[in-house]
């Protein structure tokens, strides 16, 4: 099973970017092999809809959970649809919060946070 | 010949500006600024006639979708995604560029229509006055300002009331110009943002004056840029609270002696030397 985190840098000691669709990477942890890859998130740049970009690219992987923050309207229920559970983790290492997700210590987000649409 | 009054920062007086010059030269008076239209409150038309603006969106036949992705790829405004067993459209983010169809290879994507505002007509005299609303919660202006500026009256002069800015509203705006006004304040903002409107005039090759307005005589503020660039001041209109006063009643200032002159006098310097 992959989970993915919203990652300020490219590997697991750089903290969680709290922001979702315009976090710079993801990282895709494998948690059957303990093994991760770094993607870059293409909401980042994205003129709009970042989140969905964001959700869209994580759906294409088959990730099971994310671990973020602030996950935006269209984003949370289009991981939702997808059945992407959805994790809340403050910014500390990845490292961390990957072993908080194995001992079932994070919270489950279960609402969107605010839009935070900038139009286009 | 229309006349697009803009200003780069927002609440210089574009509107105030507008109405006033709109009842003096007799000419029709179009808001622009779909998202906040304010004219009309000054203006006060009648026999209002009300039309809706509709766009287009994917409609997406799930019996001839094969999930392929294709449409999701094409679309440059992340308005489509694909799910886990369909594809989700965004409608608000749905710039009905047409991409999604072209790229279907099963024609699973027809178009439905979308209300994403209004368009106003009234009259006032012989006056003609229009204005576009965006509803509230829609992100895309365009397609209101497009549909607004398609139909405006071809004789006479048509004051154009622009939104505040620079991006995508006020550059549809100006594609309907023959000539601009552009409104300030002395202020450090309002300096920043008029060096982006007369570079953007300049870029599209518009004949503009300027107006400055909450002019003071103590604050000189704006002379360097004005004598640098050569930019030919149409007139300043004073910094009073009467005027916000006024303006929070929702009349003109033509109804003030004072300011009926100096308009006048803007009225005079546009038709001498912008026109």
């Amino acid at each position: 099973m992959k989970i993915a985190l919203s990652a300020s840098g490219k590997d697991l000691d750089n903290n969680l970017d709290l922001r979702f669709g315009r976090s710079p990477y993801f990282i895709i942890y494998d948690l059957d092999t303990d093994q991760f890859n770094i993607m870059e998130n293409r909401g980042e740049s994205s003129g709009g809809g970042a989140g969905i970009a964001a959700a869209q690219q994580l759906i294409d992987e088959s990730v099971e959970a994310v671990i973020s923050s602030n996950i935006g309207p269209n984003a949370f229920n289009l991981l939702q649809s997808s059945d992407i559970k959805m994790y809340k983790g403050n910014s500390i290492p990845c490292k961390l919060l990957v072993e908080m997700y194995k001992e079932g210590k994070l919270q489950e987000i279960k609402e969107s946070g605010p839009s935070r649409k900038g139009g286009f | 010949m229309n006349i697009v009054i803009l200003s780069g920062k927002g609440g210089t007086g574009k509107t105030t500006i507008s109405t006033n010059l709109a009842l003096l030269m007799k000419a029709n008076y179009i808001d622009c600024d779909v998202e906040e239209p304010n004219g009309f409150i000054f203006l006060k038309p009648e026999k209002t006639q009300v039309k809706d603006v509709q766009v287009e969106v994917p409609d997406i036949d799930k019996g001839k979708c094969t999930l392929c992705g294709d449409c999701v790829k094409a679309c440059k405004f992340n308005a489509l995604a694909r799910g886990k067993d369909k594809i989700i459209l965004f409608d608000k983010l749905c710039h009905s560029c047409g991409a999604c169809g072209l790229a279907c290879p099963t024609g699973a994507v027809a178009y439905r229509k979308r209300i994403t505002g209004i368009i106003e007509e009234g009259i006032k005299g012989n006056m003609v006055l229009k204005r576009g609303i965006l509803n509230i919660g829609e992100p895309i202006a365009v397609p209101i300002l497009k549909e607004l500026l398609s139909d405006i009256p071809q004789n006479g002069i048509n004051i154009l009331d622009s939104p505040p800015g620079t991006s995508c509203n006020v550059v549809n705006t100006l594609h309907y110009a023959d000539r601009a006004i552009l409104v300030t304040e002395p202020t450090a903002f309002g300096l920043h943002d008029l060096k982006m409107a007369v570079e953007l005039v300049k870029t599209l090759h518009i004949p503009f004056g300027l107006i400055i307005n909450k002019y003071d005589e103590k604050n000189q503020y704006l002379n360097k840029y004005i004598d640098e660039e050569n930019i030919n001041l149409l007139g300043h209109i004073p910094y009073k609270r009467e005027i916000a006063e006024s303006y929070s009643k929702g009349e003109t200032l033509l109804d003030h002696e004072e300011y009926k002159t100096t308009f006048l006098y803007i009225k005079e310097k546009i038709e001498e030397e912008l026109l």
